[in-house]
């Protein structure tokens, strides 16, 4: 092996120029890829992060998944049924307080309780649908970040103004609302309900920003009409990953419906599937024309060594040991190509995470996202390497099926 | 009782093609170890094609080759590979060196190739083989830093690296002056009185003479043998 290492050597290190362009190449699929992967999945990252942080990982609701089972069909063999009365169940999670100290026996986080409902927001001509969460101050910071995202105002103002609410930064500008202002709450059950605006929060999330207030869980139930209700528990949990095989388990437990925020937010997940397939392809792309150099100097090489192709094989070399040459060569270019490109890429995702971009749904400016993993390093390396060892193989294994007949007469 | 270094039986080469050619036809030959073969005739009469053959460069179409009494028409490429790397040591009209390496490196190339010595075995041996063929001071330096006949002494060296029982040289002299002709000749001779079996192609009918036996071959068939004494200068004309 060390002669052909030789060999090989000698042959790279005699044509310097095409040698460092093929480097170059290497070096430049392998840094673009790594700063795309850092790019791509940093952004990912820090939105899931947003996500993760503004949702419960889990919300348990007073639903079941499944239509029960109506009365006649367990008395009956009912095959048709129409105009099915509604008997008027009390909504709400039964027992909210067994349930919940039930699950915190368990679950790997914690777990508040909280009503949910809908409400128009009337103020100065404008009527927007949204969402209320009634929710425990004292609690609410074991479950969400919302504390943290309060921009004006704190939680425990809830408790102070007469039925307060904290309302997203972008809805109160919708709706020209500031602290302190009143607006007017319009519940389902044509509830009207006067209301203070006790601070105002931004999740990073247009869509919870533009729809969401919270209240006290008393006010939202005196919206709802129903004193004392609990119709939702909401789950953090240590590890958000596991959120999708927590509900399973608490679904499985309580018979409620248990969301995840990955099921909430599957069709998000889905389109990032499909970026990521689309990234992937590319960095596969740029690893592979980047090998197209590697290929174009082999090419070159076992073109000018035919002769010395020919003589090593004469004297007895066998013809894969003669192929290995130009592989060695193609890893040499190869390996360096790729060291290079390991600090080109490190130094890409460095100059990126210094580029701020202005966010139109945060409203904010901030660093792009680069996410920095050993992973993005030893994939692209390992990809190209293998690329370049293909590159090589191909135009080595033409050159060294030559007969050294042919190529001695040749000469003669 | 001589023993056969070298054999051919009723060997054959034909080139297929639209038109077939045959380059060797039916030829039968035994080289005795230690024998010094000269192959003439004039060009395209086949010499180099038998030559070859005889060194397995080349796979005969029908007949059989016999080295040290072990058939090889039935080895596989890299088996015949191994036979050349062990058993033959080639010397060409072009000293076909690798232009990259020192002589000495290309003195060590079959050595490292097969495999069987240490580096400094190797290197020791290299540099006798060179010191003794007067290359001593050149150990080091590059093919084209050295003289047509330094060379092909280099390429020489190279030949005798894995200790071959049989040197094949096809025109080793045909681009040397008279000087590095003699030369190379004399080294030539002197490796066959040492016991190893040289076959040699050339058109010079004087060398030739210098060998122990000449075969002349026509249109790829052996047309004479001419025994000479071994050393002894014969001036006979090739007809």
């Amino acid at each position: 092996m060390k002669l052909l290492f030789n060999i090989a050597w000698t042959h790279v290190s005699a044509r310097v120029r095409q040698t460092l362009v093929g480097m170059a190449g290497v070096a430049m699929g392998v840094g673009f890829t790594i700063m795309m992967a850092g790019l791509m999945q940093g952004s990912q990252i820090d939105f899931l992060r947003q996500l993760v942080d503004t949702m419960p990982h889990i919300t348990v609701d007073d639903e079941r998944r499944s239509v029960p089972t109506q009365p006649a069909e367990q008395e009956y063999a009912a095959v048709q049924m129409a105009d099915i009365a509604n008997v008027g169940k009390r909504p709400g999670i039964k027992y909210p307080e067994s349930v919940m100290s039930s699950l915190r026996s368990w679950i790997p986080g914690d777990v508040t309780p909280s009503v949910a409902t809908s409400a128009i927001i009337d103020h100065g001509g404008a009527r927007i649908g949204i969402t209320l969460t009634g929710i425990d101050p004292r609690r609410e910071v074991q479950v969400s970040k919302l504390a943290s995202q309060m921009r004006e105002g704190k939680l425990d103002d809830l408790s102070r103004a007469p039925n307060g609410i904290i309302v997203g930064e972008a809805l109160a500008e919708k709706l020209g609302v500031k602290t302190g202002n009143t607006v007017l709450l319009v519940g389902g059950q044509g509830t009207r309900l006067n209301s203070t605006v006790a601070g105002l929060f931004r999740s990073g999330l247009k869509r919870v920003d533009e729809s969401q207030i919270y209240s006290l869980a008393g006010t939202a139930q005196l919206m709802m009409g129903q004193s004392g209700v609990v119709n939702q528990l909401r789950l953090r949990l240590n590890d958000p990953m596991s959120a999708q095989k927590v509900a399973a388990q608490v679904e499985a437990q309580t018979g409620y419906r248990s969301v995840s925020w990955q099921e909430a937010n599957a069709d998000l997940l889905s389109t990032f599937t499909v970026r990521d397939f689309i990234v992937l392809t590319v960095m596969g792309a740029m690893l592979l024309t980047s090998s197209f150099a590697t290929y174009n100097i082999i090419s070159t090489i076992t073109h000018e060594k035919r002769q010395d192709i020919a003589i090593m094989k004469s004297l007895g070399m066998r013809e894969y040991a003669v192929r290995r040459i130009f592989i060695i060569e193609s890893i040499i270019i190869g390996v360096v190509g790729i060291l290079f490109g390991w600090i080109l890429g490190y130094l890409l995702c460095y100059g990126w995470s210094k580029i701020t971009i202005f966010n139109p749904l945060t409203g904010t400016t901030v660093p792009l996202q680069i996410y920095y993993s050993a992973m993005h390093y030893v994939i692209a390396g390992g990809i190209s390497l293998l690329c370049c060892a293909g590159a090589a193989y191909f135009p080595a294994r033409k050159a060294t099926r030559v007969h050294p007949v042919d190529i001695i007469r040749g000469a003669s | 009782m001589t023993e056969v270094a070298l054999q051919a039986v009723e060997l054959v080469r034909r080139i297929e093609g639209v038109v077939s050619h045959t380059l060797v036809n039916g030829i039968d030959l035994a080289v005795n170890k230690g024998e010094f073969v000269a192959i003439t005739g004039p060009s395209g009469s086949g010499k180099s094609s038998l030559l070859y053959l005889l060194g397995l460069l080349d796979a005969p179409s029908e007949g059989e080759i016999m080295i040290c009494g072990q058939p090889t028409s039935k080895l596989s490429e890299t088996e015949r590979a191994d036979v050349r790397l062990t058993k033959c040591g080639f010397v060409f009209q072009f000293h076909f060196l690798l232009p990259e390496f020192t002589s000495l490196d290309n003195v060590l190339l079959p050595m490292r190739a097969a495999g069987r010595m240490t580096e400094g075995e190797m290197r020791e041996r290299g540099l006798t083989l060179l010191g003794s063929l007067g290359l001593g001071e050149h150990a080091n330096k590059r093919p084209n830093q050295l003289s047509g006949g330094q060379r092909q002494r280099v390429a020489i060296a190279r030949a005798l690296a894995n200790r071959p029982e049989i040197i094949v040289a096809d025109e080793p002299t045909g681009a040397l002056d008279t000087a590095s002709t003699e030369q190379v000749f004399s080294i030539l001779r002197d490796i066959a009185d040492q016991g190893q079996t040289v076959v040699v192609v050339t058109h010079d009918p004087a060398l030739a003479a210098r060998a122990d036996r000449r075969i002349h071959i026509v249109d790829g068939k052996i047309q004479e043998i001419t025994e000479q004494g071994s050393g002894e200068l014969v001036c006979e004309a090739v007809s």
